[in-house]
């Protein structure tokens, strides 16, 4: 099997110029799925029998917290990648997915929040989703902690893409943990999201919604980790040509 | 015919943070012989010898010891070999004895390590706690462990640090003993060195540099 | 004859147990931390028994986790700076014993006098009788593993100067699931249900974190101790 193209994934100046041309399509695709999930879920989709329009949240509710998952796993496997097969480029993703997963996450925590308030009337409530979701938040806090402690580059890779790894290991753990906790507790079951008995007209906008947040995260991770690249490989040929034109481009403007 | 050196580098790079620390083509280390790894401060002898003990992986090149590579042959690199380095790894809260008998690579008898001891000048202090030794004390507890060791290599990482001139005349005596038994060493230090045979290797870290021969 | 491999892991604990030895205070402080810290919730809430009694296992276990937490930091950090820690990597043995020595000593220093004083905490805090084999059973596991997974965060920040605050930061999200199944033993205990199903669950965590984390300690610490 031919394996250049995997190598090449490795050049940040292959993985730069592709994104030049690639990412603005990407973000219209992104923009125009978000701006009809959400004209169509906050606007046209029906009313919840029992929760009224306050349910509308979990149309960035649960994208939120898929892509706050699914964003720790590649952030972890960008690390094991970094890891087994050194490639830079790998290690400068798992930065660039750090900040945004942890983001994410909180927006989810957020958006709980405000759906907590008028469907319980408390706007935190320790059930088993949203506690595994405010550990998962640590766990990012845990890794761009660790990623900005160190001064050398090398071993500031090594150490984050180990931690995501062990954070990874741990999420089943944790969340199989706290969803007994809760259980032992609470008797009532409230669910946060009731997705599998879901109407098809409340689910479409949804799925909507979850597919243009992946869109958009992709987005934002490319953007992060084109900012890293060039921050990395400032000392480099083709950045310098980079900076020239830009340089020269609003030199010509100015005259 | 010979047979190889025992220490063949090649093409041995070593990059921290985009900037090449370690730059060496070729070397070659024989028994007997005593390698001195000389150049200004942050110049990278450290980094290579921390290379040479793989406490650090090389970015390029290899490193080979009687022709096998160290990569492959690690556990019996890594028993010929003893590395002393600035921080001396002697516990302060543990006496003299008991540091070199922790040091020590073989089970000794107390008679060999009081014998060590007294050989470095530090006769009636073996059960006394290593914080209540000065620092040059220290450091001969630390080298006391190339008396009891049967290493056949020694990386030795600025040894004189600390030592009065006394302490400098009994190490040099330890490196010539060493290397006419059978041994080699490779020291990295600014000191003159009144030894026999002493081959230079200058490292000036960016640059590239070739060995002496 | 050379040093075997087995012998490692004893030679490691004898030592580490030594070098506490010799710094008595030191060892010790952990264990004063949780007996006066235990005083602080009183302090701070009521001193009424029956408040105290229900939160009393919480308490007790939040308190062992903070005192394990906070002294696992120094399990490398004194190699690290004499040199020890670089002597051990280049040493001719697979690093698992040794480093599974080192944390064993550990817990004989920290875990082991925390289980064996908490009934006096439960006393202080006016615990109910029936928790007091549980909460001493849900200890002793459950310190192993605060010490083993203390000691992976411990590796990752060695090279750290202050690595302490980021070590409990790293360290915390890991510890959840053991404070849940320990807690739980408790309080199973004191509602009279069978308290040995969430203690299985402990030991069955403990076993998992004496497999995998000597592994991940050495790995971190070949990778990133040096640099």
């Amino acid at each position: 099997m031919n394996w250049v193209w995997f190598y090449r994934l490795a050049s940040p100046l292959w993985f730069y110029q592709t994104t030049t041309r690639w990412l603005p399509w990407l973000g219209l695709l992104a923009f125009i799925l978000l701006a009809t999930g959400l004209v169509w879920g906050l606007g046209f989709a029906p009313q919840d029998a029992k929760q009224g329009n306050s349910f509308r949240i979990i149309y960035m509710h649960v994208p939120a917290s898929f892509l706050a998952l699914a964003g720790y796993f590649l952030m972890a496997t960008a690390g094991a990648i970094g890891l087994i097969w050194k490639m830079k480029l790998s290690y400068m993703v798992m930065k660039a997915a750090a900040p945004i997963g942890a983001a994410l996450t909180f927006l989810a925590l957020f958006t709980g929040a405000v759906w907590g308030k008028p469907t319980w009337g408390s706007y935190w409530v320790w059930d088993a989703r949203i506690t595994s979701m405010l550990i998962l938040l640590f766990l990012y806090f845990g890794v761009l902690a660790l990623q900005y402690a160190f001064h050398n580059e090398e071993a500031s890779n090594k150490a984050s893409a180990i931690l995501a790894l062990i954070g990874t290991v741990n999420i089943p753990i944790i969340y199989k943990s706290v969803d007994w906790w809760y259980t032992l507790h609470q008797p009532s079951t409230i669910k946060l999201t009731s997705a599998p008995s879901m109407h098809p007209d409340m689910f479409q906008p949804l799925l909507v919604m979850i597919l243009g947040f992946y869109c958009f995260y992709i987005v934002a991770l490319c953007l992060f980790t084109r900012v890293e690249i060039l921050r990395r490989e400032r000392k480099t040929g083709w950045v310098g040509d980079l900076v020239g034109e830009l340089n020269g481009s609003t030199e010509g403007k100015r005259q | 015919m010979g047979h190889p050196s025992l220490i063949t580098i090649e093409n041995l790079r070593f990059e921290r943070d985009d900037t090449t620390v370690v730059s060496c083509d070729q070397l070659h280390l024989d028994v007997g012989e005593i390698l001195q790894v000389e150049g200004p401060n942050g110049s990278g002898k450290t980094t290579l010898l921390r290379l040479l003990t793989t406490a650090l992986q090389p970015s390029e090149g290899t490193i080979l010891y009687c022709g096998k590579s160290i990569a492959q042959c690690r556990l019996e690199y890594l028993s010929d070999i003893l590395f002393i380095g600035h921080q001396s790894a002697v516990k302060l809260m543990l006496t003299a004895e008991e540091n070199l008998l922790w040091m020590a690579t073989s089970e000794l008898s107390s008679t060999a390590v009081l014998d060590a001891l007294e050989a470095l000048g530090l006769a009636g202090y073996s059960d006394i706690p290593c914080y209540k030794l000065s620092a040059g004390q220290q450091r001969r507890v630390a080298l006391a462990r190339l008396l009891v060791s049967d290493a056949r290599l020694w990386y030795l990482d600025e040894p004189f640090t600390a030592l009065d001139r006394d302490g400098v005349k009994l190490l040099e005596r330890c490196m010539s003993d060493h290397v006419s038994s059978g041994g080699a060493v490779v020291v990295a230090t600014h000191q003159d060195l009144d030894v026999q045979g002493v081959r230079h290797y200058p490292v000036l870290g960016e640059t590239l540099l070739r060995a002496c021969p | 004859m050379r040093k075997q491999a087995s012998n490692s892991f004893y030679a490691y604990l004898r030592r580490d147990l030594l070098l506490s030895y010799r710094r008595l205070g030191e060892a010790a402080s952990p264990l004063i931390f949780f007996v006066m810290a235990s005083t602080l919730v009183p302090l701070g809430m009521t001193p009424d028994l029956a408040s105290l009694a229900k939160i009393a296992p919480g308490i007790i276990w939040v308190l062992a986790l903070l005192a394990t937490m906070l002294s696992v930091g120094g399990l490398f950090a004194g190699d690290y700076q004499d040199g020890s820690l670089e002597q051990l990597l280049i040493s001719p043995q697979i690093l698992v014993m040794p480093v599974l020595g080192k944390v064993t000593a550990h817990w004989l220093i920290t875990g082991l006098p925390l289980t064996l004083v908490s009934p006096l905490l439960g006393l202080m805090l006016s615990m109910p009788e029936a928790g007091y084999l549980p909460m001493m059973a849900s200890l002793a596991l459950g310190t192993a593993c605060l010490s083993l997974l203390g000691a992976v965060g411990a590796a990752l920040t060695v090279s750290l100067h202050k690595g302490g605050m980021l070590l409990a930061l790293i360290v915390m999200p890991l510890y959840m699931p053991v404070i849940i199944f320990g807690g739980a033993t408790v309080q199973y205990g004191i509602d009279g249900l069978i308290w040995t199903a969430p203690l299985a669950i402990l030991g069955a965590m403990l076993a998992a974190a004496i497999a995998l984390c000597p592994l991940a300690i050495a790995s971190v610490l070949r990778l990133t101790s040096i640099n």
